[in-house]
């Protein structure tokens, strides 16, 4: 496999979603190489610490302005 | 509320069509219900706490406004993210129009143009990402580096990898196919990897990226 060919194969590998004869020839790649087995753990846990971080709490004070002023236009919508 | 069973909490499609008939509790447990992810997600592609929130509330406004017009065939979260992904889309052009540079989420150039980022800096992190993501540091890291990422690149990374939508969802939230979605992600991926590891890596763990592939040798 080409190296473009595997940086491709090892996205879908790292998604569990790639054709059988691909991800076989990914596999045997992978057991003797260990720069991409770094890789594909790197791609891992880039993914992972992303999902992880929760660095955007959904701020009081807006959620109350949010709420207000959903409010007030629903009022006007519907009367009540 | 109508439908609710005691002791159950009501599904989406039930406060929807709750909210529907007029029933502001019922619109507003929605709203609870999803604001924080709207929020999350919306802050994630637009990277700036203010615009977040105006996109958030645009979002949920124009919920509210089209209740009538949801058709009940698909999920009401799929609906409001797709209202989400739309909102935060349309404040990304008006931010790039004020720049006078066109914002090219749909178009393929590039993509198939420009070579793929081959990985460099090749290194065993030096610790796990649950105990990378408590730290205040790297949090800065990770919204530095997703933000360096190239519009297209990061929305596909935000939708498929973190907010964890299928390739096939990603793609009509985005109105591109399914390839793209895939070569984006790819890319995106790669230059988060390459990002992340330059700061994260054990340097003593270093590879140099040498095997073969750069000279198409078939590796048996």
């Amino acid at each position: 496999m080409k190296c473009d060919e595997l940086l491709k194969a090892l996205s879908d590998y790292v998604d569990g979603d790639v054709d059988p004869s691909v991800c076989h020839e990914f596999e045997e790649h992978l057991a003797g190489c260990n720069p991409c087995q770094i890789v594909v753990d790197n791609v891992r846990k880039t993914i992972a610490l992303y999902k992880a971080g929760e660095p955007y709490p959904l701020p009081e004070e807006f959620q109350r302005r949010l709420h207000a002023s959903l409010r007030a236009r629903w009022r006007q919508k519907f009367g009540k | 509320m109508e439908g609710m069973e005691s002791g159950t909490s009501p599904s989406d499609l039930e406060l929807l069509r709750s909210a529907r008939e007029g029933q502001w509790v019922a619109f507003e447990a929605l709203v609870a219900r999803f604001e924080p992810r709207v929020f999350r997600l919306t802050w994630r592609i637009l990277q700036q706490r203010q615009d977040a929130e105006d996109a958030t509330q645009q979002t949920f406004i124009s919920v509210m406004e089209h209740l009538d017009q949801f058709r009940e065939e698909a999920a009401v979260g799929t609906w409001i993210f797709r209202i989400a992904t739309n909102q935060a889309l349309a404040m990304l052009r008006k931010r790039r129009g004020r720049n006078t540079v066109r914002l090219d989420t749909q178009a393929n150039q590039g993509d198939d143009e420009t070579p793929m980022p081959h990985p460099e800096f090749i290194a065993q992190w030096r610790d796990d990402p649950a105990e990378l993501a408590e730290r205040r540091e790297v949090k800065e890291l990770l919204g530095q580096a997703l933000s360096e990422l190239d519009e297209k690149y990061r929305m596909v990374f935000v939708l498929r990898d973190v907010e964890e939508f299928s390739t096939k969802e990603t793609a009509e939230l985005l109105g591109i196919t399914e390839s793209n979605v895939k070569v984006r992600l790819l890319r995106a991926r790669l230059r988060l990897r390459e990002r992340l590891t330059r700061a994260l890596g054990d340097e003593s763990t270093r590879l140099a990226p040498d095997h073969g592939h750069e000279t198409g040798n078939r590796v048996t």
